[in-house]
């Protein structure tokens, strides 16, 4: 495609989709929203407007939904990853995910960690790289004297703080987060935020989110997704998106204006 | 392949599939040996059913399901006693043990399931689904034969029933753990007593579950020679004879009947046992479509 150089290095995924179906079921359309690199961008609006199908789209996630397929299409770095060509794996490898219910393997806080690097075959030093990861994720002071138990044994947020390091172990450039803290009381809701503010520092982020405030707190830009039910279907895309703050103060369509205002779920 | 790191320098190209790399070949080995070993496995399976449709097929007639056994030196004839036969008796052994069986698994899974009797039943109906069935058989044999004075079909029934119970057991008591917790909430926090829950929630959502082992259970029974042998014995009559159902005399089976006539010395003795067979096959398969058909409706 035609993008120009200054935008590929500010943008380090493009996506464009123009319709997008689940068998007969046209799900999403016109969503055309840019991610910046360092930057933390929100996906908002109400369920079922396909705020996790486009986020799902960024990895290839999808691939595994029968009857998925779109028009348009998804460049990473330039790169258009639903090119025959690509290696869907890779494209896995380098851009990591973090599930709405925080789901650990069922191994030990060291393994859940160790998994992606054993994956990638890493040489160097695998103890060094997971307690990295478990700092990182703002983890590694309450599991030290305990990597041997197992992931499954820790609190809800903990568990997902876990995951935010299993994910973050490989040093992905994306990490899509989908809902991360909706099955998480607001004090680890809270740490989850003031880690995704930590992490724009090295990974640029990707977030789903029921929350308008998290959005308001953490993500400098925000898209605002709503449902057309006017075709008769219930069909996602995107109204609005802009940076943050002037989306949630200065809103251009009235839908949005309406959404954050608390006018209608 | 090296770790990446966020450095502006970034070849895509580490995105594009690689013959170079070992994960992509491993992957590729695997999957082609997986696909190729299926198709092994099927072979087998393919032959015995193309034998079968081969050699029965060619066999089967209207008078197949119409007459009665031939004679060793009969020409032509049929099995329709022994279709009556295995019905009725996979009737009855149903009767007997799908009732016990779901309400056993009630016990298992709802009523006391960490209990001592649970677990002491549990673990017995588990090596109770690999009893083998001429055993099954044997005590048929003394408990109804022996004690009631002559094969019947009641007895064959006994017999069957004895290896459906298992089976329709554990796969009903899966089927009610299925059932999720917060469904079960749900209607105790309506202030339902414990048997309404199970009557008005978990039942009618674990059904079609249950069902599917109900047919498993058909599906396996009516395919069973050896319990039959020992209670059932055969018959060259129908069960309905002189206007009156002689559940209480030797009954005839599909099982039996292929069993007698494979090895008969007459050609035409064995051919009736080789379309016997690939009725018996489509009985099988039925049964279990309808198991199938069961377990496909979702959950609404």
């Amino acid at each position: 495609m035609g993008a120009s150089s200054k935008n590929e290095y500010k943008n380090v995924i493009e996506c464009d989709l123009k319709k997008l179906y689940y068998g007969d079921f046209f799900a999403v359309r016109d969503v055309n929203i840019p991610i910046e690199k360092g930057s933390i961008t929100a996906f908002i609006g109400p369920s079922g407007c396909g705020k996790s199908t486009v986020l799902r789209c960024l990895n290839r996630m999808n691939d595994f939904v029968r009857g998925f397929r779109f028009e348009g299409n998804v460049q990473f770095r330039g790169k258009d990853i639903y090119h025959p060509k690509i290696d869907p794996v890779a494209v896995r490898r380098f851009i990591g995910m973090v599930f709405q219910q925080p789901n650990p393997f069922a191994m030990s806080i060291y393994s859940n960690v160790a998994y992606g690097l054993k994956l990638n075959g890493f040489k160097g030093n695998i103890p060094e790289k997971v307690e990295k990861a478990l700092r990182a994720a703002a983890l590694w002071d309450e599991v030290k004297d305990k990597l041997k138990s197992s992931g499954l044994s820790l609190s809800g947020g903990q568990q997902q703080r876990l995951c935010i390091a299993r994910a973050v172990a490989t040093e992905p450039h994306v990490l899509l987060m989908d809902e991360p803290c909706s099955a998480l009381d607001p004090i680890a809701t809270r740490k989850i935020e003031e880690l995704m503010i930590e992490l724009k520092q090295k990974y640029t982020i990707a977030l789903v989110t029921h929350n308008l405030h998290q959005a308001k707190r953490v993500a400098d830009n925000t898209g605002f997704f709503y449902v057309d039910t006017t075709q008769g279907g219930r069909t996602g895309y995107l109204v609005e998106y802009r940076k943050t703050q002037e989306l949630f103060e200065d809103p251009h369509e009235s839908f949005t204006k309406d959404y954050i205002r608390g006018e209608f779920s | 392949m090296t770790m990446s790191t966020n450095a502006t320098e970034f070849d895509t190209r580490e995105l594009e599939y690689s013959v170079f790399r070992w994960r992509t070949i491993s992957n590729l080995f695997l999957n082609v040996a997986i696909t190729v070993i299926t198709l092994l496995a099927l072979i087998p399976l393919g032959a015995v059913l193309y034998m079968l449709v081969v050699k029965g097929g060619s066999h089967l007639s209207s008078a197949s399901f119409l007459e009665l056994p031939p004679t060793a030196l009969g020409k032509g004839g049929g099995f329709g006693n022994a279709i009556v036969g295995t019905l009725v008796m996979v009737g009855i052994a149903s009767l007997i043990s799908v009732p016990t069986g779901i309400l056993g698994a009630i016990f298992l899974a709802e009523i006391a399931p960490a209990s001592r009797l649970a677990r002491t039943m549990r673990f017995l109906v588990r090596l109770m689904t690999g009893f083998p069935s001429v055993l099954a058989g044997v005590f048929a044999y003394g408990a109804v034969v022996m004690l009631f004075g002559g094969f019947s079909a009641y007895a064959g029934g006994v017999a069957l029933a004895i290896l459906m119970v298992p089976t329709v057991m554990l796969t009903a008591e899966e089927a009610i753990r299925m059932v999720p917790a917060r469904m079960k909430d749900a209607a105790m926090a309506m202030g339902t007593t414990q048997s309404q829950m199970v009557r008005s929630v978990l039942f009618p959502t674990a059904f079609p579950s249950m069902m599917t082992g109900v047919m498993l259970a058909v599906a396996r029974a009516s395919g069973e020679t050896a319990p039959l042998i020992f209670t059932a014995l055969f018959s060259n009559y129908w069960i309905v004879r002189r206007s009156e159902t002689q559940l209480d005399e030797p009954t005839a089976s599909l099982a039996v009947l292929i069993y007698n006539f494979s090895a008969s010395a007459f050609e035409n003795q064995q051919n009736v046992a080789w379309a016997a067979a690939l009725v018996l096959v489509l009985f099988v398969l039925v049964f279990n479509l309808l198991g199938q058909s069961f377990s496909a409706k979702p959950v609404k």
